[in-house]
């Protein structure tokens, strides 16, 4: 199954099997936002806590899924876990550079393609770490709305937050 | 009795590849594949007689609407229907179901009316009905299923009281179950309601006497028994389809229209607005005699001896790590298999499998309802159709193997 590892990365089944920041944070202080992917039936309920001075200081995750949207919350979680509300955003940005300019190139809408472009930018800027291995998902295109349905649902927890201020 | 050994030679899909292996397609509850004689009488149609029908008085046109008449009457004799004139033509069966609710349901269903539908229907036979509720303020009363997969019919008396219509499915798109539709039948009739009957997938897989059954609606799809996409069928017994009013409206559907108003069109073309879907009736045609010269007995025959294989051959082959859901018994059930394998997510077996050329369905198959009695957010589901042998079932046993290696801890 060779070509199965380049999605099922070794990094990506530890996340999995072993998921950081699994649990709940009581809402409010906490927001809470849920992302569901209705094709599968994935879910991811995102608790995030920011502070006072903008930065994330507690990220929770619950829901659950196939490997590639669980693993995928799990490693947002770990790499925003610390960062400020800006940070977040520009590795929101940059993850999503990293799946949508495939999209573009298997054929995805012209629209998308352009935000690839624009995201492709910031990828080069920002360093993914760990991130990097949900880049053979975009072999399998199907698959990309797994490995973004927890930004999408991040996205939504800083914008709440954002208006909670 | 028994099928023909070289029946998957007669499907040419069945003869690709997928990821250089042989394509074991397993998701014919979905879609079916379709046979060389369905694919070349929709050709033939195409290029010999294609004219619109009912309108045209030279000779194509004619023969287009022969073609079209006679698929007809070939779907009637093949349900058993006493008159071809009660099978309607749709685009599929959610939108026959759609047709029952917005003709009969706007004419027969109130506020404070009842209905009575089952916990394992697909969307198709659950939202039509919640959008008639919501417009209405009819109430929806569901027959719970039990964990063994059957409807647990034991407080139908009750629930059944007062309604107006029963609508259910007569076998389950996740569990397989086959419903006793019979009785329903003769519960609602003795209440004093008419029962409807999703058959997408039952009448694929079995002999369907809607006369035998004694129901007053059934809804099926011409593409899960080997027809193509696009066609549907809803039959009813005519006194209803005589009273119902129509459903869309346009041409073909009406006698006269007047700046005044309009006539409609006897039935069933007054449930059939627009050009219908000729290519497409001829093909379910085709289709039906493909399935008739192979016999729905034998057909049943070979679909539960290989449900008993499957069911074997899983638990063998994979033991504590695999549930499957639905009546054990082979007897009981189609060939539909849902199952959890331990520690992998549905989604997740479907990937794998595909790379074996496995193709099986992963979610919530349209029954979301079910799922959650069933307590499971999603599930991976195999099945089976004419086409299908134990090697396909080998080949699905071998790759969850692989698959269950592959994610284990």
């Amino acid at each position: 199954m060779s070509s199965l590892d380049d999605l099922y990365r070794e990094v990506i089944l530890d996340h999995y099997r072993s998921p950081r920041n699994r649990g709940e944070l009581p809402a409010p202080p906490a927001v809470r936002t849920e992302g569901f992917n209705p094709l599968c039936g994935d879910e991811v309920v995102v608790y995030l806590q920011v502070n006072d001075e903008g930065t994330i200081d507690a990220i929770a995750i619950g829901g659950q899924g196939c490997s590639i949207s669980q693993s995928s919350a799990s490693m947002m979680s770990a790499a925003v876990k610390g960062k400020t509300v800006a940070e977040a955003r520009q590795l929101i940005r940059a993850f999503k550079g990293l799946m949508s300019i495939h999209e573009g190139e298997i054929g995805g809408d012209g629209s998308e393609a352009e935000q690839g472009i624009a995201a492709e930018a910031e990828t080069a800027t920002v360093a993914l770490g760990d991130l990097e291995a949900l880049k053979g998902v975009v072999k399998f295109p199907v698959r990309i709305k797994c490995a973004t349905l927890s930004w999408n649902t991040l996205d939504q927890a800083l914008t709440e937050a954002d208006s909670q201020d | 009795m028994g099928l023909p050994a070289d029946l998957k030679s007669r499907f040419p899909l069945l003869q690709r590849t997928v990821h250089d292996q042989p394509i074991r397609y397993l998701d014919s509850a979905n879609t079916s594949q379709k046979p060389q004689a369905v694919i070349d009488a929709m050709s033939r149609y195409y290029e010999t007689i294609n004219a619109n029908v009912h309108r045209g008085s030279y000779e194509i046109a004619v023969q287009a609407t022969d073609a079209l008449e006679n698929a007809r009457a070939k779907i009637a004799r093949f349900i058993n229907a006493p008159d071809p004139r009660e099978v309607v033509f749709t685009k599929n069966a959610t939108e026959a179901m759609n047709l029952l609710a917005r003709a009969w349901g706007s004419a027969n269903l109130g506020a404070g009316d009842a209905m009575l539908i089952s916990e394992m229907e697909h969307h198709a036979n659950i939202v039509p009905w919640h959008m008639l509720a919501a417009e209405r303020g009819i109430e929806l009363r569901w027959i719970p299923v039990r964990p063994d997969g059957h409807l647990d019919l034991t407080e139908l008396d009750r629930l059944i009281d007062g309604v107006k219509l029963v609508s259910v499915t007569a076998m389950s798109n996740v569990l397989g179950t086959l419903n006793d539709v019979r009785r329903l039948a003769d519960a609602a009739h003795a209440h004093g309601a008419l029962i409807a009957v999703d058959g997408s997938q039952f009448v694929p897989h079995r002999a369907t006497d809607v006369q035998g059954m004694d129901i007053d609606f059934l809804a099926f799809t011409g593409h899960k028994l080997l027809g193509p996409t696009g066609i549907g069928v809803l039959w009813a017994r005519s006194e209803i389809l005589e009273a119902m009013p129509p459903f869309l409206g346009g041409g073909e559907m009406i006698l006269s229209v007047t700046k005044e108003g309009f006539t409609t069109n006897e039935i069933p073309w007054k449930f059939e607005a627009g050009t219908p879907m000729v290519a497409e009736a001829v093909g379910l045609g085709a289709a039906v005699d493909f399935l008739t010269d192979l016999g729905m007995e034998a057909i049943q025959q070979h679909e539960t001896e290989l449900t008993a294989y499957t069911l074997r051959t899983l638990n063998e082959r994979l033991g504590e790590r695999i549930t499957i859901h639905g009546p054990s018994e082979p007897g009981q059930r189609g060939a539909v298999f849902s199952f959890v394998l331990e520690a992998v997510h549905p989604h997740d077996i479907a990937q794998v499998l595909d790379q074996s050329g496995v193709c099986v369905r992963a979610g919530h198959h349209c029954a979301k309802p079910l799922l959650s009695t069933l307590g499971i957010p999603a599930s991976t589901r195999a099945s089976l159709y004419v086409y299908n042998d134990e090697s396909d079932i080998d080949a699905l046993a071998e790759a969850l193997d692989a698959c269950s290696d592959y994610f284990a801890l």
